[in-house]
């Protein structure tokens, strides 16, 4: 039996009128990657928030042994890390610096209006270099591409260092050998022993992971290992058929047909 | 040290001298011309020209603006917008409203130097500026919700200000007045009226400091900020404080001055990219050169008469939107 890293019991969530997570329960494995994954309007988003405690929402989230709505804000920022897809409502920073940007992820370790520490500016430092925006660090983020500014996005999520990341679509606008590089940081931070929540779109990076969550409706339809002859299953029929699954070079591929 | 910093630096250095070298020179401009200065020794009227007139009128001018780009700062990053303005929550037209209630009223004129009538005066707008605030808030219920603010912000102001409009039509004598108060003047600022606006200024200036960071992480939208573990909902509250203050409090002693608020936080960022602690200390350093400037310019321009310096920040500051919306299209923003 695996320790659980976080988990949601009987959890609803409303946006505007309408309930859009009917009662889900869901336990995320500790120091694992799991990806979710499911058509759009499946509420992939809307239970991540809900997981980060960032949406208001009935039943429970449980963050190893204690609920999250318990643990002050801070100290639930130093433990849990979580990128939000941008969208609409939400910020631009186009007039942030790069590195000023990513140090908004060390906020939680910081006194309040302390300068940075070492320990801050090397967490920080290692988080751009993970992602390989290290070098664009002084200039404003307003300048960069989409995929560029994602991986400082990216980067700044990182650089809370917590033991548990959720990331939301962490691979938009990326381009291939990034979306590579994103899942072997994805693979360290698992090796370190952290656990990795992350909703995907790209259905060959989510079969990477090491345990799938697929949803629809609102429900969680299925959740299991992504080598799971079930887990399979439960994606090819989610997405109607329309896509099937097959080793290729050792690798998981959804290919649409 | 980056060379952003550094650059912040330099300019708030830059700034604060040239805001030295123009209260210098402001007390050498005005109806009596440069001579009073030079008469200043030995002339007591000339002196008094220069003590109790020039300086604290042009020092005046430059709080007054200093609070507005604090404001202006406040504003655009508490509400992520950057066209946002200091009078967005309604305080202009709050204050423009209790100063036509106090003129009805009493019936006293704007250009009346006598203490009491300014302090009445003052009183009356700071009042309506942060009662219309707190109006706003009632309305959004609270601030947690952004543009349910803005929203409510622009139905407090159109209402206030229809009211002001009602009272002004009821008895027509004070238009004048409420007219002259709508253009914005840094004529009457005496040092008790900087004593109140520096006071008020550094306490705002170091909550706004103090708050930043809250700035910063909003930047990266609301739902990331709260999962940096940042109080919103407490710190938002604070900031709507600072706003209401230091634009009540430069409303209240000069009247609606436009634009600077609204210019100043972009002026600042043209030159450098920094964080909101930063930016907030020059904004207020460039917002306190500008009206200064512009003062100076509306006692200049048509010597020994005076422009309105509100028409003036007015017909600068739009001109500078323009070009700035000019410019933002030709990028392909907005």
């Amino acid at each position: 039996m695996q320790a659980t890293a976080l988990e949601a019991r009987q959890l609803s969530a409303t946006l505007g009128s309408v309930e859009v997570l009917h009662a889900i329960d869901l336990a995320l494995a500790a120091g694992r990657w799991t990806s979710i994954v499911g058509p759009n309007g499946a509420g992939k988003s809307t239970l991540l928030k809900a997981l980060a405690g960032l949406l208001a929402h009935r039943g429970e989230v449980r963050l190893g042994d204690q609920p999250l709505s318990a643990l002050p804000g801070r100290a639930r920022a130093r433990r849990l890390s979580w990128l939000g897809q941008g969208g609409p409502g939400e910020g631009s920073a186009d007039d942030l610096m790069v590195y000023d940007v990513a140090m908004l992820g060390r906020l939680p370790h910081q006194r309040w209006l302390a300068a940075p520490s070492e320990a801050d500016r090397a967490a920080v430092e290692r988080a751009l270099r993970s992602t390989q925006a290290w070098e664009w660090r002084t200039r404003p983020l307003g300048q960069l591409s989409g995929g560029e500014r994602q991986r400082v996005l990216l980067a700044r999520a990182l650089a809370v260092e917590a033991e548990l990341l959720l990331m939301d679509e962490p691979l938009a606008n990326l381009d291939p050998p990034h979306q590579a590089d994103w899942m072997a940081v994805a693979r360290a931070l698992v090796g370190e022993g952290r656990t990795v929540v992350s909703v995907l779109h790209e259905l060959n990076v989510a079969l990477a992971a090491d345990a799938m969550v697929v949803m629809a409706g609102g429900r969680v339809l299925h959740q299991g290992g992504c080598h799971d002859p079930a887990t399979h299953q439960a994606l090819e029929s989610v997405f109607d058929g329309r896509i099937v699954i097959h080793r290729v070079a050792g690798q998981w591929i959804a290919i649409p047909h | 040290m980056s060379s952003q910093q550094r650059r912040a630096l330099v300019l708030g250095i830059v700034l604060l001298a040239l805001g030295a070298a123009l209260l210098v020179l402001g007390a050498g401009i005005g109806s009596t011309g440069f001579e009073s200065v030079l008469d200043a020794r030995h002339d007591p009227v000339a002196l008094q020209i220069v003590r109790d007139i020039r300086l604290p009128r042009t020092l005046g001018a430059w709080l007054a603006g200093a609070l507005l780009g604090l404001a202006g700062a406040v504003a655009q990053g508490l509400f992520r917008n950057p066209l946002a303005d200091p009078y967005l929550l309604g305080s202009a037209s709050g204050a423009s409203l209790g100063v036509a209630i106090a003129l009805a009223m009493f019936g006293v004129s704007p250009t009346s130097t006598e203490w009491v009538v300014r302090l009445g005066l003052t009183g009356a707008a700071f009042l309506g500026a942060v009662l219309a605030v707190l109006l706003t808030l009632l309305l959004a219920r609270g601030v947690q919700q952004t543009l349910r603010l803005l929203l409510a912000g622009v139905i407090v102001g159109v209402v206030l200000g229809a009211a002001k409009d009602l009272i002004t039509i009821a008895s027509a004598d004070i238009l004048q007045a409420i007219v002259g108060f709508m253009l914005g003047s840094t004529g009457l600022v005496g040092w008790s009226a900087c004593a109140v606006m520096g006071a008020l200024g550094a306490a705002c200036l170091l909550l706004g400091w103090m708050l930043a960071p809250l700035l910063d992480g909003l930047a990266l939208g609301e739902a990331t900020a709260a999962s940096l573990g940042l109080p919103l909902g407490a710190m938002r509250a604070a900031l709507v404080v600072v706003l209401a203050l230091a634009t009540g409090a430069a409303v209240a002693q000069t009247g609606l001055i436009a634009f600077v608020g609204l210019a100043s936080p972009h002026l600042v960022r043209s030159a450098v990219k920094t964080t909101h602690a930063r930016l907030l200390v020059l904004s207020t350093a460039m917002g306190g050169l500008l009206l200064m400037a512009a003062d100076l310019l509306a006692r200049w321009l048509i010597a020994p008469q005076e422009l309105p310096v509100g028409v003036l920040t007015a017909v600068l500051g739009g001109s500078y939107l323009l070009w700035l919306m000019h410019r933002r299209s030709a990028r392909g923003g907005f």
